[in-house]
């Protein structure tokens, strides 16, 4: 194959993606979005077979098939034994995390392509691709160990609290430092042994990064090393003289920072706050614990007999609504009391769940009419004429301390105004708090009702209850 | 490649990055980033690239190591994407019924 066929298809493969993050921003081209977007990562991969780069130094590129052809195929076939089953059977309630992973195992993969290609230069590479080659390993790094940080977060490996340690700032500061100064060493050395030990510096800074990150900006940073592996892959386009990978990497690097942006509008907090969260952070005042408050907790019945009266009632569903499976119990909850007269609505906020839009792909798996959804400032002046909110299994985002609160880790976040309507009902597993980890004032309040347990359980109770009056 | 090229690619893409997506609703937050996320494993042309240059033991391990990560990036962040978007399909289904 010529390399300008080859180039032409490379193209055509960069069009696929552009059209693709296009679908993918309109409910109904979605779909069709992402397959376009799959089929230019075919094509690229099955025409880098065809196409043999020349080497360096002028000579003739070697004949088809490429070298270490079936090491290739080989290691393509294990990627799918392990991508395509553990894509296919996630969990609708594990799928961030699976993206962070994702996102951590691409800059990985840069990283290695960049160490690979250094090491196969060695004293050939110029000064740019060096340049190239040290960005593209420190910010693969710092994606891969910061994206199995967030892993770890979301599946509850570890605390999905802040971590904050004495010195914390220092110790981050002198790590990106370190990082800085073993840069400049590669690109004036040149050597193997300064390689490595940037990659080493690098991983433990990504960790270090993602650490202070708690609670709700956990999406935010999965979103932000998205962009980060994007410019990886275009920065090794560069080393590799490959048009493709630099427009693919350099399209998710730009869209990638705007979603970041838009993300952290939604949840209401600041970009740089997020991001220099790292070097700001202090420990936090952990609330007042121990100290045992009166509660009002009812039965099934007693919110059944709730509902029956009431004329008007929100929803509001969280991450418990995940976790219990129950968005199809919550959806036999709302026919029935459509069914009994009562004005029914789904109060959906924009970062509700583990990542934004949660709740939306959920209730969508339930078949729950798309004209009952509303978003949050849709819904937020009609709480004042709501005899019921029920919030199942969320928390933070209705936690009045986001607006009472200055200094609290969600102060300032946009929240569902419950507290606005006549009745609240939580449905909890325990009181135990909401993923920031923050006391909710709201359960204490007295027109506050709680039903204790599984979602689903609790909800089945409640339906069964509802169609006993 | 001439650099100057090198520069206006980069450029353009960046527009045309901040172009396509400026208008998403937060519904589609997730299966954006998830898509994004599938389309930079397209790093997987430039492990195979390097996979096709290596001359050692070591750089073909690597490089390997890179096709195995790149792959499972690219393909189960379509399959994911796509599983995502599937549970949007079935409200139409919904106001139907």
């Amino acid at each position: 194959m010529s390399s300008t066929l080859y180039d032409l298809i490379g193209l055509a493969a960069g069009v696929c993606f552009i059209l693709a993050l296009k679908g993918l921003s309109h409910p109904k081209t979605a779909r069709r979005g992402n397959l376009i977007g799959a089929l230019g990562a075919t094509i690229a991969t099955l025409v880098v077979f065809l196409y043999v780069t020349p080497p360096r130094d002028g000579s003739e590129a070697h004949s088809l098939p490429l070298h270490n052809f079936w090491w290739i195929i080989g290691a393509i076939a294990v990627g799918l034994i392990i991508g395509v089953p553990a894509a296919r059977k996630v969990q609708m309630t594990q799928m961030p995390q699976l993206v962070a992973l994702f996102n951590g195992v691409g800059g990985g993969a840069a990283a290695l392509v960049a160490i690979v290609e250094y090491l196969n230069l060695g004293s050939d590479a110029t000064t740019a691709e060096v340049i190239f080659t040290v960005f593209t390993v420190v910010v693969g790094c710092v994606s891969f160990s910061g994206s199995i940080i967030t892993f770890m977060k979301l599946q509850e490996l570890m605390t999905t609290r802040p971590v904050v340690f004495p010195g914390g700032r220092f110790v981050i500061a002198g790590t990106l430092a370190a990082v800085l100064g073993v840069s400049g060493w590669v690109v004036t050395a040149l050597g193997t042994t300064p390689l490595l030990v940037l990659a080493a510096l690098s991983l433990l800074f990504g960790i270090l990064f993602v650490l202070p990150v708690g609670g709700a900006d956990v999406p935010i940073v999965i979103s932000l090393l998205n962009a980060f592996t994007g410019l990886t892959v275009a920065a090794s386009g560069y080393v590799l003289n490959s048009t493709l990978l630099i427009i693919a990497g350099t399209l998710v690097g730009a869209s990638g920072t705007i979603l970041t942006r838009l993300m952290a509008e939604a949840m209401g907090r600041s970009l740089f706050g997020t991001l220099f969260g790292a070097f700001t952070a202090k420990p936090q005042d952990v609330a007042a614990a121990g100290e045992e408050r009166p509660v009002r907790s009812g039965s099934p019945d007693d919110v059944a007999i709730l509902l029956n009266y009431a004329r008007r009632v929100v929803i509001v569903p969280g991450f418990g609504l995940a976790v219990a499976q129950a968005q199809h119990t919550v959806r036999e909850l709302a026919d029935l009391m459509l069914s009994k007269g009562i004005d029914v609505a789904y109060g959906i906020h924009p970062v509700a769940g583990r990542m934004p839009g949660h709740m939306n792909v959920l209730l969508a798996e339930a078949n729950v009419p798309y004209d009952q959804l509303a978003e949050m400032d849709e819904v937020n002046p009609t709480f004042g004429q709501t005899d019921v909110a029920i919030v199942i299994g969320a928390n933070d985002v209705v936690n009045p301390a986001a607006k009472t609160t200055p200094g609290c880790p969600i102060y300032g976040m946009p929240i569902l105004e419950v507290s606005n309507a006549s009745n609240v009902i939580f449905l909890k597993r325990s009181m135990r708090p909401g993923f920031a980890g923050i006391e909710n004032e709201l359960l204490y309040d007295p027109k506050t009702m709680l039903l204790f347990g599984d979602a689903k359980a609790s909800l089945t109770k409640v339906v069964s209850a509802l169609k006993a009056l | 490649m001439e650099p100057m090229a090198i520069v206006s690619i980069f450029v353009l893409a960046v527009f045309v990055g901040f172009e396509v997506v400026s208008k998403v609703s937060s519904t589609l937050h997730t299966p954006l980033m998830s898509g994004a996320n599938a389309i930079h494993g397209v790093i997987l042309v430039g492990a195979i690239i390097v996979a096709d240059h290596s001359k050692t033991n070591l750089e073909l391990g690597l490089s390997l190591a890179a096709i195995v990560l790149a792959t499972i990036n690219m393909v189960g962040g379509f399959v994911v994407t796509d599983r995502m978007l599937e549970m949007f399909k079935g409200k139409k289904k919904g106001a139907d019924q």
